[in-house]
């Protein structure tokens, strides 16, 4: 208390605060934890901000999404009259879903490139299984935000890329059917499909999402970063580490300010997207109108989807999109697994198996979604 | 070989014989015969497109015969033979199914079955049933005889942007209508028209075509007290408001038709606010003079001021519209009231029929009142577009000034 008294009187007041907190939740403690934490340093200590660029536009995915929820309307008749008078009518209603679209696609983009940088360092192994395990969930959840949102504005292209999309739960043996109209809510994109995508969207989703990123975030802080195979075999006396706090956390904040800054700069220069990474609201949805010349999924998807186009309509004893979903299927589940498939890295070592297996989703990843947008 | 084999064997060898080796009553021999007589566009090989052939009917319900006889001769001693129709009787020829409205109604109820009757009162029927004129058409003349289809179809010769082509075959030929004295340049005309551009480039079905004003089964040139009814099928407004203007009892006493003494009958040009007025090459010219002391020069010119104030207008509230739309601005709202101001100037062209400036006037107010409040709606919006700018550029400012504290703070503290 000696420090308090001494300082000023405006340092004296947040000691004061400080204390007063500490004595009754004892955070002395945790801070005293944080000052211990340290992050290697390395050549690729740049990987260690994908998360947390990841986790700012999910907050930013969070405050513009309540802003939205204030004049959003979900059903047939309001969703897209709703979007165009937040568009149109609404004070800076224009910038607030377009920040909540630009941020949710790099969010996306940002819980991919952080995936593929743990996967190629070898972070999922011992002891960070879970954490794994909690991220690819976390991943699975957002592109389920992703779809769902997608209808919610009720235009001609989310309502025919939804019916695509959900139409190809049909082609799951037995239960196929009866799933989609579950989904849908019916046996079409209704009304119905609205308010069961806007519930998913913005309770269900929401609570999943936060109980799993509290987790992944425990199990982060509690495990610390991973250090690379290469690096964890230095000698101890030429590694290098920065303390988490607050050397760590202020470079995460600098990278917070750019991507703020970045994102600032696509919305008002961008407000309805650009390029193949767009949302035009463009007209109603009509159930009764052709369907567009081209109906595509969102970046995100079109990597699944073209792989469900190339395959043929009949392999082997099966119809060709059931052995797509199959194939994809067990491809995710094999990657979700990779921490406790991949021995030798569990052991220090490198699997040439593994890094290999990693190069060629990616691969695979990039041809397809490029061959989506090339082929008509 | 035993003898069941060789049963069996013969069976099997008939049974693989071509069809066309036996003999078969419901094969049609009339074709079967003329499609080897006939060159590849003869009535034989034309005839199995054909509408009748299509619905069942062959060859004798019209010629009559037996069509399951393989020797010539003996189908034209053959029951109720008729063979090919003279001329003068084609219409007959054809009534004796399409004027029968019982037989209709089996095949295609939705026909109408007058026809002959309306023939007989056209320009075509009288002549070719008074005076015996074989050159005038005749019902196979537009429909051709075996290559009948339904007007629907659009390589049908009645199909509306076929038909032009097929009343201009005997129209468009000087020497062939060189006895009738009249002119032969309709079909030219039209094609230059609004109402064939608008068919045979835009393809809108819905223009006008020859039969549309003429009739067709009873075709007949409109006469001057007409006119204004043919036209006024489809301008509905523009001829009630003609019928109510001073103009229809000048143009009556005058023996003037109606609407084609401004706006002519084949050749109709598209109409613009340029033809009013009293100047050279202007419409109103043709029978008003400056100079004249009624209220005409004045009401024409008043209509003239009309136009060009919610024209300028228009195109100002047009201009600021688009320049909005190129920043990327939603003018989905003002694309509607454009719209409504384009409506409205639709109102004041066709209030201009009833030949009185006060008739425009609630139109115009209208117009400008819209034009101004959408041009004022894009302003705004294009000052929204330059506020989003600054927005944006102090924005960045802001969060670019607080990243680099950050970063001479991170700096400070090194590694």
């Amino acid at each position: 208390m000696k420090v308090a008294s001494s300082g000023s009187p405006k340092k004296q007041l947040g000691n004061r605060v400080y204390d007063w907190i500490d004595g009754r939740f004892n955070i002395r403690g945790l801070t005293t934890y944080m000052s211990h934490k340290v992050v290697p340093v390395h050549g690729h200590s740049a990987f260690y901000y994908f998360g947390g660029l990841t986790l700012f536009f999910f907050l930013m995915q969070v405050a513009t999404g309540i802003l939205l929820l204030m004049y959003y309307r979900p059903g047939a008749d309001s969703a897209y009259e709703s979007v165009r008078f937040i568009i149109s009518d609404v004070s800076f209603g224009w910038l607030v879903r377009a920040l909540h679209s630009w941020s949710a696609n790099l969010m996306i983009l940002m819980a991919f490139l952080h995936m593929f940088t743990v996967y190629f360092t070898q972070a999922y192994r011992k002891p960070r299984e879970m954490t794994w395990l909690t991220g690819a969930g976390l991943l699975g959840l957002v592109l389920i935000f992703g779809f769902s949102g997608y209808l919610l504005p009720w235009n001609e292209l989310s309502f025919f890329a939804t019916r695509v999309g959900t139409g190809m739960v049909r082609s799951i043996p037995i239960l196929g059917d009866y799933l989609m109209v579950v989904l849908r809510g019916g046996e079409e994109v209704t009304g119905a499909t609205i308010g069961r995508f806007f519930g998913l969207h913005v309770a269900i989703m929401p609570a999943l999402f936060s109980m799993l990123l509290a987790v992944h975030l425990l199990f982060v802080q509690r495990q610390g970063m991973s250090e690379p195979l290469s690096w964890q075999a230095k000698e101890t006396q030429s590694k290098r580490f920065m303390n988490f706090f607050p050397n760590f956390i202020y470079r995460d904040l600098l990278l917070w300010l750019v991507a703020l800054n970045v994102l600032a700069l696509l919305a008002v220069l961008f407000p309805d997207g650009v390029g193949v990474v767009h949302w035009p609201l463009g007209d109603k949805a009509d159930p009764f109108s052709p369907p567009p010349e081209v109906i595509r999924p969102e970046w995100y998807f079109m990597f699944a989807f073209q792989t469900l186009k190339l395959i043929p309509g009949r392999v082997l004893f099966m119809e060709g999109e059931l052995f797509g979903v199959l194939v994809l299927s067990a491809g995710g589940i094999i990657w979700a697994l990779v921490p406790f498939l991949d021995r030798a890295s569990q052991h220090g070592r490198l699997s040439r198996l593994w890094v290999g297996f990693g190069v060629v989703v990616v691969t695979f990843i990039i041809v397809m979604t490029i061959l989506g947008y090339v082929i008509k | 070989m035993r003898v069941p084999v060789k049963i069996i064997l013969c069976l099997f060898i008939w049974a693989i014989m071509p069809a066309v080796a036996r003999p078969d009553a419901g094969t049609n021999q009339c074709i079967s015969c003329h499609q080897e007589i006939e060159s590849e566009d003869g009535p034989a090989h034309v005839f199995v497109r054909d509408i009748h052939f299509q619905k069942g009917l062959g060859c004798q319900d019209c010629h009559g015969g037996n069509p399951a006889l393989d020797d010539m001769e003996a189908v034209r001693t053959s029951t109720g033979y008729r063979g090919v129709p003279d001329r003068l009787a084609i219409p007959e020829f054809c009534a004796r199914c399409h004027g029968d409205a019982g037989f209709m109604h089996e095949h295609n109820p939705s026909l109408p079955v007058d026809q002959l009757s309306k023939y007989k009162t056209s320009v075509h029927g009288m002549r070719l049933l008074q005076h015996k004129d074989r050159k005038v058409a005749t019902c196979v003349s537009c429909h051709t005889s075996h290559r009948i289809a339904d007007a629907r179809m659009p390589y049908s010769t009645t199909y509306p942007t076929n038909l032009p082509s097929t009343c201009g075959a005997c129209h468009s030929n000087q020497s062939y209508m060189a006895e009738y004295g009249i002119p032969t340049d309709q079909e030219a005309k039209y094609r230059e028209s609004v109402h064939g551009k608008a068919l045979l480039v835009k393809k809108d079905n819905s223009a006008p075509v020859c039969n549309d004003c003429h009739g067709n089964h009873g075709a007949a040139p409109p006469g001057a007290s007409s006119l204004s009814a043919v036209c006024g099928m489809c301008h509905a407004v523009e001829a009630h408001l003609y019928d109510l203007s001073p103009h229809k009892v000048a143009f009556q006493q005058q023996g003037l038709p109606m609407c084609e003494t401004c706006h002519s009958n084949h050749d109709i040009e598209k109409p613009s606010d340029s033809l009013i007025g009293l100047g050279a090459n202007q419409l109103c010219a043709n029978c008003h003079n400056p100079d004249d002391q009624n209220s005409a020069p004045r009401q024409i010119d008043s209509v003239r001021v009309y136009l060009a104030r919610i024209t300028a207008a228009a195109d100002s509230a047009v201009r600021q519209v688009r320049e909005a739309g190129v920043k990327g601005m939603m003018i989905t709202d003002e694309e509607f009231t454009l719209k409504e101001i384009d409506q409205n100037r639709i109102q004041i062209r066709s209030s201009i029929h009833a030949f009185s400036a006060d008739s425009l006037v609630p139109y115009v107010k209208d117009g400008m009142t819209k034009s101004m409040t959408v041009k004022t709606e894009a302003a705004a919006l294009i000052n929204e577009y330059y506020f989003r700018r600054w927005g944006l550029g102090i924005s960045s400012i802001i969060i670019t000034l607080l990243a680099l504290a950050l970063f001479l703070k991170i700096r400070s503290i090194g590694k």
